[in-house]
């Protein structure tokens, strides 16, 4: 049919402009900081030409940040398109259900414990068993076909509970250099990121992306509703509890501590280019992810200020506006939901 | 009667602490359209769910010679074709991809990529339910009667054996009820066993060859539209009397007045 090859055309166009746009961004990544370079000069260095000082810079110095940044932002985007499919809402979101908070409660409570060096394996175990937990006791308190309300209001419980013990976790140590190593997390910043922390966040990383991807056509079939699917041959309780693993692994792998709101805005920015099919969704999500945290971690080394910004403070800052207009937009269906 | 296709012996379900079917025990054969009729809250919904295995029932059912119980859940939806009430759809798909869902259980579970056996499977079921000229628009910008026929192809569309319809002609014009119940009859004619609900007695006693009649989860009729239909079981099931005449060879029953 020749309207479904436009569909088709349109989203192939789509990933190849995103993925150019998260080219360009991790060049331009690669060139901010106090020795500015040009993206044609970061590109001529990453392949050993340049000087030695130049090469230190971008290889060793910058490009863990860039790795990171489009890694993280991509699985966070995939997480919020993975999210919205399951619970068949857009305004499902990671840090909207408390995730990410969960997961700086379980980094900051092996920190504080001083259960382990602040780059071993046990930081993001203990951030995936907590955003585990998290999402999983979301999904047990708003039940099945939980209500946008519903869910929102059980995700801010959780999110304050583990605001809470997270602050009595702080409270509680006593090393300031354990609270300095917390305040970072809670923040989510990208900044003095070495190969350790990319070698650290990819497995986990890319176990999840793994994870949520092999989902995406039951993801599609729910579209339908819980029951429909089960009738076409989908296990919907297996579904459920596999989508929460992957986006725990993405979330918790995360060595960047909360950057918030990249999940929920990314589907958001896609839909319109590729359509509301969630199996559809998901790599052009983590794409525009990708950029956008590319892009934030940019503007904050850009931005002049006294001090630095911490890339999930800015997420936030234009996160949080974004979201108020998604429930202008989707007033309806909220007040429908209250009825 | 022809040799029973779908069986169930004993069949009880419990919801939330409650019986809510009890002892039921059916036999029904391929290319049959039975209605399942009943006052609100008899149990017709439970009935067709536990039927496709969707919930957890005492007793046994068997499809084509096979225990349900021993099928997986792909079997399973290979053998019903499963329409639920209300069918839906949380994203606006195009209706075609929604109809190829009906694919699913054989494992084409990407619309955009199918063997030509499925597409052709799709098409049969979009041209039979009238709905190929909205292929590529969202099916939330579809009217209701529109939306319910793109529904109704998604289920002939997996081309079970066994249909089961959760009230198909709710919230449909009388035009579009009709068509939908010929839909239904068609695939009966060509072999399917179609079980419908429907509050619709004048559809069920004109498209059925047999009507089951459910009270407070019981089966407490069932044969032929005249004789589940009948007056005793109008009256003590339904509380209500009818008016009966004829036309083209079929009944014709209209609820008339409460008893």
């Amino acid at each position: 049919m020749v309207t479904e090859n436009a569909a088709a055309k349109r989203r192939t166009g789509t990933i190849i402009v995103m993925a150019l746009l998260v080219v360009l961004l991790a060049l331009i990544s690669l060139g901010v900081g106090p020795v500015r370079m040009s993206p044609l000069k970061v590109l001529e260095t990453l392949f050993g030409g340049g000087s030695d000082v130049y090469r230190v810079i971008v290889q060793e110095i910058r490009l863990p940040r860039t790795i990171l940044a489009v890694a993280i932002g991509a699985i966070l985007g995939l997480s919020g398109a993975a999210l919205q499919g399951l619970l068949r809402n857009p305004l499902a979101s990671p840090s909207l259900f408390g995730a990410p908070q969960a997961a700086a409660f379980g980094a900051v409570l092996v920190i504080a414990l001083g259960l382990a060096d602040v780059r071993s394996y046990a930081l993001p175990g203990a951030a995936i068993i907590m955003a585990f937990l998290s999402v999983f006791a979301l999904l047990v308190v708003a039940g099945r076909n939980a209500g946008l309300l519903i869910l929102i209001l059980a995700g801010l419980a959780i999110s304050s509970l583990a605001g809470a013990a997270t602050a009595l976790a702080m409270n509680l140590s006593s090393n300031p250099f354990v609270a300095l190593e917390i305040a970072f997390w809670l923040l989510g910043s990208l900044e003095d990121r070495s190969f350790r922390h990319v070698m650290l966040a990819l497995p986990f990383i890319t176990i999840g992306a793994i994870i949520l991807m092999s989902q995406r056509n039951a993801l599609r079939a729910l579209s339908l509703g819980e029951e429909t699917a089960q009738s076409l041959g989908v296990h919907v309780g297996s579904l459920r509890l596999i989508v929460i693993l992957g986006v725990a692994f993405g979330v918790g792998g995360a060595v960047a501590g909360t950057i918030g709101f990249i999940g929920l805005i990314a589907p958001h920015l896609m839909r319109p280019l590729v359509g509301y099919d969630p199996a559809r969704l998901l790599v052009p999500s983590a794409l525009a992810g990708a950029a956008l945290l590319l892009a934030a971690d940019i503007a904050v080394r850009i931005i002049p200020s006294t001090s630095d910004i911490k890339v999930g403070v800015l997420t936030s800052l234009i996160g949080v506006p974004f979201f108020l207009y998604l429930i202008m937009r989707e007033r309806r269906a909220l007040g429908g939901g209250v009825g | 009667m022809m040799d029973a296709f779908l069986t169930a012996h004993k069949l009880s379900v419990t919801l939330a602490g409650r019986e809510v079917l009890h002892d039921i025990s059916l036999a029904l054969p391929r290319q049959h359209l039975v209605a399942l009729v009943g006052p609100n809250g008899a149990g017709k919904t439970t009935l067709l769910r536990a039927l496709a295995g969707l919930l957890p029932a005492r007793g046994a059912i068997h499809v084509g010679g096979d225990a349900l119980s021993a099928l997986s859940l792909r079997e399973r939806a290979k053998r019903f074709g499963y329409l639920p009430q209300g069918h839906m759809v949380h994203w606006p798909l195009p209706a075609r991809d929604i109809v190829a869902l009906g694919r699913y259980p054989h494992g084409a579970t990407d619309p955009a990529r199918l063997s030509p056996t499925d597409e052709a499977a799709v098409e049969r079921a979009m041209q039979a339910t009238d709905v190929t000229q909205f292929s590529t628009r969202p099916a939330t910008e579809l009217s209701g009667g529109e939306r319910s026929r793109v529904a109704l192809a998604r289920v002939l569309a997996v081309e079970a054996p066994v249909i089961l319809a959760d009230e198909p002609t709710a919230a449909l014009d009388p035009r579009f009820q009709i068509e939908v119940m010929k839909n239904l009859r068609a695939a009966a004619d060509s072999g399917i066993l179609a079980i419908v609900v429907t509050h619709d007695l004048g559809l069920a006693a004109r498209y059925a060859d047999m009507v089951m009649v459910m009270q407070e989860g019981r089966l407490v009729a069932q044969g032929a539209p005249a004789e589940a239909l009948s007056d005793e079981i109008l009256a003590n099931v339904f509380r209500v009397t009818a008016y009966r005449t004829g036309h083209e060879h079929r009944m014709i029953i209209v609820p008339w007045a409460g008893v």
